[in-house]
């Protein structure tokens, strides 16, 4: 991650694949763990343990949609839509069945996976484009039917469900710093997992997909099988997410999961980096803090910038600036801020040498 | 029977304005490959400048169309020369990527710079409907037929007459042997984006008359899909038949089925129309058949 891979020449296979690509690594990652486990919560207010919260919750979506669009090269346009699926079945499981919480979290990620698989079935025959239309569907297919099906969205409105908050043995989630260590011991499952799928025979299965379907049918991979088995993990991880986020509101509502959020996802992992699993790292927290951190700073200028409502304004300069960066990253970085992180590490690798 | 009758005539119209919207999809993606997630947002953009035009500047209609109809030429043309040309030969995912991102952006600047409220385009024509027999339309709405019925015949005319349109078909047909026959692709790509920003202009003007300008219009671009699909992506023919059929489905379902459901079938039964179609018939019923394995 940022050690320097000065010195280090692999010679096998097993060493350039292997999870911690230098032995300094092990170090580097317990010491962030030991960072984002036992000091961040204790440093942080309440108002920024809600943004590292949040960010833990869009990286676990977002590292799903990387999975789908990144590695497999299957793009998708209602990853909100697997997220309202898991966040509902979540939701409906503890509030009207009184399971458990963590029953309801893996139970609304299983249900999204089938629902992915049922929304992945066209990329059995169409890609590209169609592809994306056909998400865009399932998006819209998705918000009506959880607005206007009684049984689902409930008499609430805007088809919000009250769920209590999680409870783990005897202890009652509802404090924003144990939501913390919740959002943060799945964020680090979800990114170990995605880092493991990536380096085995799964997700060079999806990478030769990506790279050239009808050179992977040649060399053996089963196209149809893995190309719905990314969209049913990639729908699992949002489904994950969707729970955690009802988990942590409190309630579900379909307006956390429109076509925007899908938009603001793809934001993430564009930004972040495609196919980079450190890039949706930095690209959740960067599309995640932005917005929050600019209405901050604005609020400081109250008076000094002709803007009445800050809040709404921040709104809409969000939607400028991420689509902004959308574009610019695509036209002149498309491997993102991983690819702009790796450049700074490749600068230092011999430094102060030259080379 | 009256009830019927009503909800299809409304439905056709309506039909007729979501192909003025498709038209400029189609232009797009048939001379470029280009897939314009942002045709909503554009045709807002265009909509709020004839108006602000109209509302802070004090220009009378026609004047205000003129700019507008100047702006969205430029901004085509701009747009192509600093967005979309450096995507050149990029994959399929990264173009639609990126008029997805244009979309938002448009969507953020024209808030911020035009503010949120909606604006009122008035197209100075009588409020009175039509009736004949029991069925009644709008002046506005038949407004909308005729200038997508005159916007459909000119594009036939250019593609199938004009040099530069025929140039735009051998492009599309196949880049390289266009190149090489002398066709100069930047000329062909940046007239092409000018034109969709003209006819932005149109369905800006009449759904912006029809629903007031603000940042729901941009909503009416992804209306455009299951039109787009229906009647076959590079299809100027397939996009009104398209906006005809959707048109009226989503008329008709709503009509007799929404006090059923509690309303919105609108935006639910269109792209359940086009699910169908992506499953049965991809390249949709008048579009160019590419078997392409997957």
């Amino acid at each position: 991650m940022i050690n320097r891979e000065c010195g280090i020449f692999k010679t096998t296979y097993q060493a350039d694949m292997a999870l911690y690509t230098v032995p300094l690594a092990r170090i580097t990652v317990a010491g962030f763990l030991a960072f984002f486990a036992l000091i961040l919560p204790f440093i942080l207010d309440v108002k920024h343990l809600v943004w590292a919260n949040l960010v833990g919750i869009n990286l676990v979506a977002a590292l799903g949609l990387n999975l789908l669009v990144g590695f497999a090269g299957q793009i998708s346009v209602g990853h909100a839509a697997f997220m309202a699926v898991g966040g509902y079945t979540a939701a409906i499981m503890t509030s009207r069945a009184d399971m458990p919480f963590w029953v309801g979290l893996v139970g609304g990620g299983v249900f999204a996976a089938f629902y992915g698989l049922l929304v992945g079935l066209p990329s059995v025959r169409v890609k590209g484009f169609y592809l994306a239309i056909a998400t865009l569907a399932a998006q819209f297919i998705t918000e009506w039917t959880v607005n206007h099906v009684r049984w689902i969205g409930g008499k609430g409105f805007q088809a919000s469900i009250i769920v209590p908050p999680a409870k783990l043995g005897g202890l009652v989630l509802d404090t924003e710093r144990e939501k913390y260590f919740l959002i943060l011991a799945i964020a680090i499952v979800a990114t170990v997992a995605l880092l493991n799928i990536a380096r085995t025979r799964l997700g060079r299965a999806f990478v030769a997909i990506r790279d050239r379907d009808i050179a992977a049918e040649i060399m053996g991979v089963d196209i149809v099988r893995y190309k719905l088995l990314a969209f049913m993990i990639s729908s699992f991880y949002a489904g994950v997410a969707g729970a955690l986020w009802v988990y942590y509101l409190g309630n579900a509502n379909i307006e956390s999961f429109r076509i925007v959020e899908s938009i603001n996802f793809l934001a993430m992992v564009i930004i972040g980096g495609l196919g980079s699993v450190l890039g949706t790292i930095f690209g959740a927290a960067f599309v995640t803090i932005l917005p929050l951190a600019l209405e901050d700073i604005l609020q400081n200028f109250k008076g000094v910038i002709p803007v009445s409502d800050i809040h709404s304004f921040v709104a809409h300069l969000r939607f400028a600036v991420f689509g902004g960066l959308i574009m610019l990253f695509l036209m002149v970085e498309p491997e993102g801020l991983n690819r702009l992180w790796r450049n700074i590490k490749d600068y230092f690798r011999v430094w102060p040498f030259p080379y | 029977m009256d009830f019927f009758l009503t909800l299809l005539v409304k439905g056709l119209t309506l039909g007729c304005i979501y192909a003025l919207v498709a038209l400029g999809f189609v232009l797009i993606y048939k001379a470029t490959s280009v897939i314009n997630f942002a045709v909503g947002e554009m045709m807002m953009l265009a909509a709020t400048i004839a108006a602000v035009m109209v509302i802070s500047y004090g220009l009378p209609l026609g004047g205000s169309i003129a700019v507008t109809l100047v702006i969205m030429a430029l901004f085509g043309i701009l747009l192509e020369r600093v967005v979309l040309r450096p995507m050149i030969g990029r994959p399929v995912i990264g173009m639609i990527m990126a008029t997805l991102g244009l979309g938002i952006f448009l969507r953020g600047v024209v808030n911020i710079t035009w503010g949120v409220e909606t604006k009122a385009i008035d197209l100075l024509l009588p409020r009175q409907p039509l009736s004949v027999g029991s069925v009644s339309v709008a002046p506005l709405d038949l407004a909308g037929v005729g200038i997508t019925l005159f916007l459909v015949a000119l594009f036939s005319y250019f593609f199938q007459r004009m040099r530069q349109g025929i140039a735009v078909r051998a492009v599309s047909d196949d880049q390289q042997a266009a190149m090489a026959m002398g066709i100069r692709l930047p000329t062909v790509f940046a007239l092409m984006w000018m034109i969709a920003g003209l006819t932005s202009v149109a369905g800006g003007l009449v759904w912006g008359a029809k629903i007031g300008v603000d940042q729901y219009l941009s909503l009416l671009g992804l209306k455009v899909f299951p039109v787009v699909i229906l009647g076959g992506l590079d299809s100027i023919a397939g996009a009104i038949i398209g906006g005809l059929v959707v048109g009226a489905t989503e008329n008709l379902t709503a009509g007799y089925f929404d006090p059923h459901v509690g309303g919105g079938l609108k935006d639910f039964v269109p792209f359940v129309l086009m699910m169908a179609v992506l499953v049965v018939r991809p390249y949709g019923l008048f579009g160019r058949e590419i078997i392409e394995r997957v």
